[in-house]
């Protein structure tokens, strides 16, 4: 099985190329996952860098372009992709080595969005109630895994990273708006009120289509939007 | 070349659920408090516990801590200090309730309240009707926790120092930790980071299995620290080995599943667990509905063409309930097996999942040793907490949903010790020159170059040894066979060599030491379980098949040097009610 992975080392390449890689037939079983096989091609070259951990995508390691589609290595199954398989680091973030990009900036606006519930009622002995119906509202929200394959394949995102959110930053947003037991709403919203954080969103949906959780940060901005429309009338 | 240094009240290396929670406790206290980690905090293996996290809320059916308490002790063969684990059944609610506020979505009863589900293990009553104890986010409740904890540390301004690789413990003449030699896997650059505190709570060393549910980088870093530190290990023999990982692949198929009225077949189609425990059934501890689909499958009654596995059969749960209280194993199962649960059953099989050893603490998480007469000496400056440490809430065998209740009380108590602790130690003490040089030889050694043998097939066969010589039954002849195999393959791997020598996040030199970390805890393992000559939980011995009060109610202490084994007693009496005295474990 034929690969062409993206290579690049600061410290001995001026420019990132392409590099062939060979992994021998003998060594591909059926329900094999590209992390399965680049972890062998690792055995070829322990040069060959890559993040990595679960195998099984929920700690949203090893993002990566995958013939020219962002996804998780360890749940694309090998057999679904078509040869050479193309490997390079996700699109629009600083490449730090071979397929691991910097990641800093996705991480600074995940803060800007502050994630965290907001509630300053006093605290009950208990737990504070949630209707179950409330409780769905956070479904297709709190699942993130902080991947980066859906900002990363974000026109939007590519253009203003430091202005523009992200849908996954965004995503976080509306799982704080949603939530019943959240009381920072209004200000949550201000914030996201300006020409950028939200409004850069052009609906171009990439981030859905990429989602390995197979959530719909498209659908959350688009919920945050309406929200904010209500609110200004 | 000068070696930064930085400096802070409170050291916790380990980002999951322990750590995390132990900093949260600590930054709300405004003690200056950093987080080594060598993934992203939310990549921590917490994120991966699906099933939940038990306590005694009573939302679903009548309940108490000490049902808890009695449940837990009995699931622990009767190896669990009892003092500890009733600490933690008391602690249990309103941690649960912390986590609460704190914003984690719980999935929620009609009336609003924390959805409880049954969970194997548990009981009302002192081991009568079946209990529903377990607190879930679907299932996906390591996430959800994860996620809220590391959200709650961003509020709260935690410092973290992420994608950072603790080499080793600095520990003084006078056996005070002082903190950790660690490096930047981002420039390569070592750092020493000095602190009053350091807390270990690396999780577990499940890589030291060919099939396990961990996580690549579940390497037992903290306890081979700890190890090289001069600190035993305890009761490393104990390892669970979960009933339901996909059969080949390892991939974790929570016991919520049986949980929510999922059932094992064997290839009869027949119930199987009802011979094996006719009151609990599916719902049986671990232990011994893992050993019992072994049996099966050894004695030819295993499903599938090599007729290697067990099925787990929810199709008759309905779709709702699966998509509705199980979305994340349905996933899982149809991502590497191609197979929908709603429509077939799931091929499984048991699989590495768990380290009930670890690093010995008390209740407060300090890190204790034998002194002396003294069998539980605190190490000044060091504690543990989480999967990495052994209090021992799990004895010889863990409850699921136990161990997330494991790292949330003892992280919080940890650092509730460290508070106090650093009002007593206002200062700093000087930095161990010696100790951090032997640390950063540790990392130079993976710069020597030239011929040698390469990492990744080393551990492989690590991995395949433990497996062959140490899995689910044991006896002292494959085991001898086995430490001999690790003592060959200890000597391989000090002159192993990696080709990569670049500074610039070389994960090349990453999983070198991750495997000088895996082979420690391997040893530690396979010499434990074969110093216990007897059965009991999770270590079943062919050779030894009964449980032996009299000689083995007792922890084992692994030590580095010599390998040698040592033991200490159990404690048996509680804080504030009368012991459990073993019994014989039914279910």
């Amino acid at each position: 099985m034929e690969f062409s992975i993206y290579r690049f080392n600061p410290e001995t390449d001026s420019a990132p190329y392409m590099q062939d890689f060979t992994l021998g037939d003998d060594l591909v079983e059926p329900g094999m996952m590209l992390l399965d096989a680049l972890l062998l091609l690792k055995e070829q070259d322990d040069s060959l860098s890559f993040r990595r951990s679960c195998q099984h995508g929920v700690c949203g390691s090893d993002g990566m372009n995958i013939n020219g589609t962002n996804g998780l290595a360890c749940i694309m199954p090998l057999k679904d992709l078509k040869t050479p398989i193309v490997l390079r680091p996700f699109p629009g973030m600083p490449v730090i080595r071979d397929l691991i990009v910097d990641m800093d900036n996705f991480y600074h606006q995940y803060r800007e969005a502050e994630p965290w519930l907001v509630n300053d009622s006093p605290e009950p002995e208990v737990e504070r109630l949630q209707s179950p119906e409330d409780r769905d509202k956070l479904d297709g929200l709190y699942e993130c895994i902080l991947c980066g394959c859906c900002s990363a394949a974000c026109p939007s995102y590519w253009w203003n990273p430091d202005r523009f959110l992200g849908p996954a930053a965004l995503l976080q947003a509306a799982r704080f708006i949603q939530d019943s037991r959240d009381e920072a709403t209004e200000e949550r919203l201000e914030r996201l009120d300006d020409a950028y954080s939200l409004y850069r969103c052009h609906g171009i949906m990439n981030c859905t289509q990429v989602c390995p959780k197979g959530l719909n940060p498209s659908k959350a901005i688009g919920d945050i939007r309406r929200i904010m429309l209500k609110r200004s009338v | 070349m000068t070696l930064t240094t930085r400096k802070f009240d409170a050291l916790i290396v380990g980002a999951g659920g322990a750590g995390l929670r132990a900093a949260l406790q600590l930054s709300n206290a405004e003690a200056r408090v950093a987080v080594v980690s060598k993934v992203f905090p939310t990549r921590s293996h917490t994120v991966a516990a699906q099933g939940g996290v038990n306590a005694a809320l009573a939302n679903v059916l009548p309940d108490s801590w000490h049902w808890h308490m009695f449940d837990t002790v009995k699931g622990s063969d009767y190896l669990g200090d009892q003092d500890a684990i009733e600490y933690m059944c008391r602690a249990a609610p309103k941690v649960v309730y912390e986590l609460e506020h704190f914003g984690v979505p719980f999935s929620r009863l009609e009336e609003g309240n924390i959805y409880q589900r049954a969970f194997g293990g548990q009981s009302q009553h002192f081991g009568k009707e079946q209990a529903a104890r377990t607190c879930a986010a679907a299932d996906r409740t390591g996430h959800a926790i994860l996620h809220s904890l590391y959200q709650q540390n961003l509020r709260a301004q935690t410092h973290f120092f992420d994608e950072y690789f603790a080499i080793d413990l600095i520990k003084d003449d006078a056996g005070h930790v002082l903190g950790v030699v660690a490096f930047d896997i981002l420039s390569g650059e070592p750092i020493a980071i000095e602190a009053k505190t350091t807390l270990i709570a690396t999780g577990g060393a499940g890589q030291i299995f060919r099939t396990n549910t961990n996580a690549l980088s579940n390497t037992g870093d903290g306890m081979a620290m700890a190890l090289r530190a001069g600190v035993p290990l305890e009761d490393m023999e104990f390892v669970q080995f979960h009933p339901t990982g996909i059969a080949g692949r390892g991939m974790l198929i929570t016991e919520g599943a049986r949980g929510e009225g999922g059932f094992l077949i064997n290839d009869q189609g027949e119930r199987f667990m009802e011979r094996y425990a006719p009151n609990a059934k599916d719902l049986a501890s671990r232990d011994v509905v893992s050993r019992a689909i072994a049996i099966e499958v050894r004695e030819g009654r295993g499903c599938g063409r090599n007729k290697d596995h067990a099925l787990l059969d929810l199709r008759h749960l309905g779709a709702d309930t699966i998509m509705k209280k199980l979305p994340g194993i349905r996933e899982v199962s149809m991502t590497f097996l191609g197979v929908d649960p709603i429509e077939a059953p799931i091929p499984i099989f048991p699989t590495c999942h768990y380290s009930m050893g670890g690093i010995p603490t008390n209740r407060d998480g300090q890190v204790v040793v034998p002194v002396k007469d003294t069998p539980e000496d605190p190490v000044p400056g060091l504690y543990a907490a989480g999967e990495a440490a052994c209090v021992s809430v799990h004895g010889a065998n863990r409850l699921g949903g136990n161990s997330l209740l494991d790292i949330l009380v003892f992280g919080r108590a940890a650092a509730n010790h460290i508070l106090d602790f650093l009002k007593d130690n206002r200062h700093h003490r000087p930095l161990h020159k010696e100790s951090v040089d032997r640390a950063l030889a540790r990392l130079a050694r993976w710069d020597r170059k030239g011929e040698g043998e390469a990492v990744e097939p080393l551990r492989r066969e690590l991995r395949k040894i433990m497996e062959d010589h140490c899995g689910v039954f044991r006896t002292a002849e494959v085991m001898q066979e086995g430490v001999t195999r690790l003592h060959d393959l200890r000597e391989r791997i000090d002159n192993a060599v990696i080709r990569d020598h670049s500074r610039t996040f070389n994960t090349a030199r990453v999983e070198a030491m991750e495997l000088e970390n895996l082979m420690d805890c391997a040893m530690a393992t396979i010499v434990s379980a074969l110093g216990r000559e007897e059965s009991r939980g999770a270590h079943s011995r062919m050779d030894f098949t009964d449980r032996d009060d009299e000689r083995w109610l007792r922890h084992s202490l692994y030590s580095l040097q010599d390998d040698a084994m040592d033991y200490k007693p159990v404690r048996t009496q509680p804080v504030t009610v009368e012991s459990f005295p073993p019994k014989e474990r039914v279910y």
